[in-house]
Order: C-alpha cells, then sequence, then structure tokens
C-alpha cells in the first residue's frame, strides 16, 4: 500500500510540472495583461514602470523560472485586479462551487443509479425503453438552457424557487455555506438539478449496462434459487456489484463538475470558482487563470485518488491484492 | 413418499431462429431420500430440465407442458410468489461453476444468512448459528471464522461447499444439483460425491444429480435417466442400466469411457454430433448417429416402452431385447 501511495505521489508532480508549463506557455500567449490594466492614453513611461513592475520586460524563460520558483514556495501571484494572492482569492470562492458541485453530485447519484437499474431490470420492456430515450435528452440538452428552462417554471411561473445567488450562508469549520441553511438550499436546488441533469443520464446508462451484464451471472440465479426477492437481488446482489463502475465515472465527473460548473454558475449568477474563471480570463488576469487551473489540477489528482480508496472498500478482491503488494 | 413427480415436462425455448424444445416430454419420479442420476450430452437439455424444476428457465425459455408434482403440487402452474417460497427452502439447487455461484463482493455470512431469513422470521444470530453448522456439516474448518470471508478467499472445491452448505440451510426436500462437480479436481470431486451422499441418506433428501460423467453417477445414483435432444430415452435402476444397457446411446456413452484393462485399445467413440436443436431430424433424434438405425427409426420416433423391472426406453431396436434373449 505505501509503496502504491508513493508511486501515486510521484505520478502526480509529474503532472503537475507538465501542467505548470502547459499553463505558463498557453496563457503567456493569449495576450499581454497590461495592454488592459492600464489606460489607453497612458505614456510610454507608465507602460514601461507597469512593465516592470509585473516583470513582463523580462524574457520569457526568466519569467517562467521566477513563476516556477515562486510556485515551489506555494506563491502563484497575486490577482492584477483585485490586488490579493491569487491562491487565497480562489480558495475564498471555491466553497461555494463545492457544494454546489457536491450536491449535483447526490442529485446524479439518486436520480441515476435507481432509474438506470430499473431500465436494466426491465431492458426490454417499454419502462426501460423509455427511460433510456428520457436519458438522451439529459445528454443532449446544452447546461445553459436547462438551466434558463428551470429558472422559467420554477422562479418565473410558479415562483417556487429563487434563481440567482447563493441565499443565506453560514460558517460552518470556517466556511461560507448554503447548504446548511434552508434559504441557502432553495437557492442551490435549481442550479444543482441543472448540473446534476447531464450526469444523473450518464450514471443511468451505467448503471443499466452494469444492471444488465449482473442480472445475466450465476450468482444472480443463484440469488433466485436462494428464493430471495427480486428486491433484495437487485438492491443487495446487484448494485454492490456495479457500483465500482459508476464510482470511476462519478469521481471523474465530480472533479469535471468543479471545475468546470462555469455555463451554470454564469445562469444562476452563483458566486463560485467558475464565475472567477471567466471574470479572469475576460481581463487576463494570469495569476488567477493559472492558479485556478493549478488547483484543477490538484481537485482531479485528489479525486481519482480518493476514487482508488472506495475501490478498496467496495471490491475486496482489490483490497487483497493491495496488501499484498 | 413421492416428493417428486414430472410428468410429459415440456420447455421451449422461442428464439428467432424458431421453437427450440430444449426439453420435450420428460418424466421421471423420485421419492424421499432416493439420488436420481440424469445423463446426457451437452445440449441434451439436462441442465433445462433441472432449471425448469425450480422455474428458473431465462428467457425466451418457458415450460409449455406437462406437470411437475412437488408433493402433490403442480409446480409448472404455482404463482410466483409461491414458487418463490419454495425455492431454497424445500427445493434447493447447486450450479456448475462454485466460482460464478457465489457474489463476488458479499460475505459468506451475509450471502447464508440472507438465504435463511428469505424462509423465516429468524433473527441474524440464530441465522448465523445456522450457518456455522451448515459450514461444519460439509466439512469446512473453523467455520464461524470462515463465514467473514469473501468467496475469493475459498479455492473452488471449499466454494462448492459453501454452495452445497447453502442448499442445504432449510433441510430442504430436494436438491437439484447441476453439474456440481464437474470443475472440481478429481480428489475433491470424489470427496464431495461421498459427502453429498451421506447427506442425502442421513436427511431423506432427494437429490437429482446431472451429470455428463456416467462414472459420477454409477457410484451415487440410485437410479438414472438418459436423457438425448430433450427426450429421456432410457432410465432404470443403475446397476441394471449400467450392466445392460437397453439404448444403442447409452451403450456407446458406456463404451467411450476409458476402463480398465483396456490400455492401448482405441476408444470407442458415438460418431457425429449432438444434433442441432433447432433443426432436429424427423423420426428419432439419435438415428443419424446410431448403428442399429433403419427406415422406420428415420421415419417415426419411438414411444415410450417398458424394459424389466423400473427400466422403459425409447427405441425400435433395443440392444437389450437381444442380449435378454440370448
Amino acid at each position: 500500500m505505501l509503496v502504491f501511495l508513493l508511486r501515486r505521489l510521484a505520478q502526480s508532480v509529474f503532472v503537475m510540472i507538465a501542467m505548470m508549463i502547459v499553463v505558463f506557455f498557453g496563457v503567456y500567449m493569449i495576450g499581454n495583461p497590461v495592454d488592459i490594466l492600464i489606460s489607453p492614453d497612458a505614456t510610454p513611461a507608465e507602460i514601461d514602470e507597469t512593465m516592470a513592475r509585473f516583470g513582463f520586460d523580462q524574457p520569457v524563460y526568466v519569467q517562467f523560472f521566477r513563476f516556477i520558483g515562486n510556485a515551489l514556495q506555494g506563491d502563484l501571484g497575486r490577482s492584477f485586479v483585485h490586488g490579493e494572492p491569487a491562491v487565497q482569492l480562489i480558495l475564498s470562492y471555491m466553497p461555494a462551487t463545492l457544494e454546489l458541485a457536491l450536491l449535483g453530485l447526490i442529485f446524479s447519484v439518486l436520480i441515476g443509479v435507481p432509474l438506470g437499474v430499473y431500465a436494466g431490470y426491465k431492458a426490454d420492456r417499454w419502462q426501460g425503453r423509455a427511460i433510456m430515450t428520457g436519458s438522451i435528452f439529459g445528454f443532449s440538452l446544452p447546461n445553459f438552457w436547462v438551466g434558463m428552462l428551470l429558472i422559467l417554471i420554477f422562479a418565473v411561473e410558479l415562483q417556487w424557487l429563487p434563481s440567482t445567488g447563493r441565499g443565506e450562508t453560514v460558517e460552518v469549520l470556517g466556511l461560507r455555506l448554503s447548504i446548511f441553511t434552508a434559504d441557502g438550499l432553495q437557492h442551490m436546488l435549481l442550479p444543482a438539478l441543472t448540473l446534476a441533469l447531464y450526469k444523473a443520464s450518464l450514471v443511468t446508462r451505467l448503471a443499466r449496462a452494469g444492471t444488465q451484464e449482473a442480472l445475466v451471472q450465476d450468482y444472480v440465479k443463484f440469488a433466485r434459487a436462494k428464493g430471495l426477492s427480486e428486491t433484495r437481488i437487485l438492491v443487495v446482489h446487484v448494485l454492490k456489484n456495479i457500483m465500482i463502475p459508476i464510482i470511476t465515472v462519478l469521481g471523474l465527473e465530480l472533479g469535471s463538475m468543479i471545475a468546470f460548473a462555469v455555463v451554470t454558475e454564469t445562469v444562476f449568477a452563483w458566486p463560485g470558482m467558475g464565475k472567477l474563471l471567466i471574470d479572469s480570463i475576460l481581463t487576463l488576469d494570469r495569476p488567477v487563470i493559472v492558479s485556478y487551473l493549478m488547483l484543477t489540477v490538484i481537485i482531479f489528482i485528489i479525486i481519482n485518488f480518493t476514487v482508488d480508496v472506495i475501490y478498496t472498500l467496495l471490491d475486496p478482491r482489490v483490497r487483497v491484492k493491495g496488501s499484498a503488494a | 413418499m413421492t416428493v417428486l413427480d414430472v410428468q410429459g415436462l415440456q420447455t421451449h425455448f422461442f428464439t428467432d431462429a424458431g421453437v427450440v424444445k430444449a426439453v420435450d416430454g420428460v418424466s421421471f419420479s423420485l421419492g424421499e431420500g432416493e439420488v436420481l442420476g440424469l445423463v446426457g450430452e451437452s445440449g441434451s437439455g439436462k441442465s433445462v430440465t433441472g432449471f425448469s424444476i425450480l422455474r428458473l428457465v431465462d428467457p425466451p425459455g418457458r415450460v409449455v407442458g406437462g406437470q411437475i408434482l412437488f408433493r402433490g403440487q403442480d409446480l409448472a402452474h404455482l404463482g410466483e410468489r409461491e414458487m418463490r417460497g419454495l425455492r431454497g427452502n424445500r427445493i434447493a439447487m447447486i450450479f456448475q461453476d462454485p466460482m460464478m455461484t457465489l457474489n463476488p463482493v458479499l460475505r459468506i455470512e451475509t450471502q447464508m444468512v440472507e438465504a435463511v431469513r428469505a424462509h423465516e422470521r429468524v433473527s441474524p444470530a440464530a441465522a448465523r448459528d445456522r450457518a456455522i453448522k451448515a459450514l461444519a456439516r460439509v466439512g469446512i474448518p473453523s467455520p464461524a471464522e470462515r463465514l467473514e470471508a469473501y468467496p475469493h478467499q475459498f479455492s473452488g472445491g471449499m466454494r462448492q461447499r459453501v454452495a452445497i452448505a447453502i442448499a442445504l440451510l432449510n433441510g430442504p426436500d430436494l436438491i437439484v444439483a447441476d453439474e456440481p462437480t464437474t470443475a472440481l479436481d478429481v480428489t475433491i470431486q470424489s470427496q464431495i460425491l461421498a459427502e453429498v451422499q451421506e447427506l442425502a441418506r442421513e436427511t431423506g433428501t432427494a437429490l437429482i444429480w446431472i451429470t455428463h460423467d456416467l462414472a459420477v453417477v454409477a457410484g451415487l445414483a440410485d437410479k438414472i435417466s438418459v436423457m438425448y435432444a430433450g427426450r429421456i430415452v432410457e432410465s432404470g435402476p443403475t446397476d441394471a442400466v449400467l450392466t445392460a444397457p437397453g439404448h444403442p446411446y447409452t451403450e456407446g456413452l458406456l463404451g467411450s469411457i476409458p476402463g480398465h484393462g483396456r490400455r492401448g485399445e482405441r476408444l470407442t467413440q458415438i460418431p457425429g454430433m449432438a444434433p442441432n436443436m433447432a433443426r432436429l431430424p424427423e423420426g428419432c433424434a439419435f438415428a443419424p448417429r446410431c448403428p442399429r438405425a433403419s427406415g422406420t427409426c428415420r421415419a417415426d420416433a419411438p414411444g415410450i416402452s417398458d424394459a424389466g423391472p423400473g427400466r422403459s426406453l425409447r427405441c425400435h431396436h433395443p440392444t437389450l431385447s437381444a442380449e435378454g434373449t440370448a
């Protein structure tokens, strides 16, 4: 297990370094932030002074190594716009995104798994076909459109739920969260559902395929020969077997949900990291963009790692191999 | 006391390529503590017969005709709810491949306790006690500890013992064993055979042992039924059938077993292949491979005829009568 952990850590370091190179040069090529930062009628002397202050007058490789050097000390620069350290800035926006993504994930599992298992169980009946057809909508409807539709129905027409902002927040363990207040939760429902729709379709399809595969296995037939009810067979015998691929995909999807909740956050004016990223790209706020992407990489690494740990909890066979290694 | 009386059982598969009559008019009966060996090649319908009794035939298969009288109750027309109450309770089944029958992600304990509690309102602790006793009975050392284990921590033979223990949990009247030793080593095979035989005798459980291996049946079964292309072609007391087979097919099967004192001799084999069940020949299904086939065989399927005490045959030209008159 220790070997596995160390190997994982080494891989992660490589990924981080590669990411730094790609991100730095990518952002460098987008344009010169000074053009946006100072007024168009500034004198050449003022421009040079600003360039020197941010270090843009140096050659690219000098800038790059300075960036790496600072990054290794945990300093990814200060936001040009906000003047705060970029990492701190992003972290202050992060809880909003995290709780939204998490609730979206929970919704997608709660909707997708039962639908998928049922669709797999009734694969040749109309119920199964109807669910599969429905999931195509989940796949193909664009996020922003679904979001606006939900706003139109639940916020404008029915006036049941609010459509923008985080609502009331409370501080839990130093994080400002909406999920623990009734008002905040109401604000979360629509954006979380919007985020969940695509994932729920994905989970439905995965669960259906897994269920169909599991149902023809001998252990299911043997469970039937024991006289177990169909419900018990589906909920205990089948479900536990199909959770492994679902967890894998959900892990990856949680990463993308956190990192790319941009569209949904924009539609619902949810003050999360995604919205911060869009604003930063518009103002060419380099340190924020770079920090955001680096944080995204770290989030993916952490999630993948967690998924591996969950495997060992779900599948006893992995556990034994792990302890033997 | 008759435990099971199967009459004219028909199980058909409704495929796109046509109706496959996997089991077509099979009859047999079984008393308490009796062991029936159901013998045949792959695809002869022996396993489907076993699954039909538990009504666990996978679609597109269906029991379409005949009676399955279990203690006087016709299983062929029993509701799904009542049927589930019998499965694993009064009628248990053991499967062929022990590596596949236990759920890989559930502890043995879970899989045993649920089998008890599906049929009886007992506490988990009482169900666990019964599981430990059942494991001990099939010869699993330190059963209380082994309950905590997962299937992959057992060898194939041990897993089959666990499966047998699960079958025994509720003290069934009938166990259908579908080639349970085929996937095992010969030494393990004989151990398990001996144990199952003893258990059946002790508890009075009737046993249907499905196999392609006549040698297995020889030491175990009280009577045997030989299946070919969905029908029983010969049945009778084991000793009688094995010493003086009446059907050319049974004779062929016996001839193809390598035996003592036949070293260096060429093994005899039955020519041809098992027939395509979707396109059976008219007349006797065995006729194309039969050394004794005549024009009658190719035109008319033989009916069931008596062939001595407790014996019956489906053949126009049985080998038995020839030996009987000699």
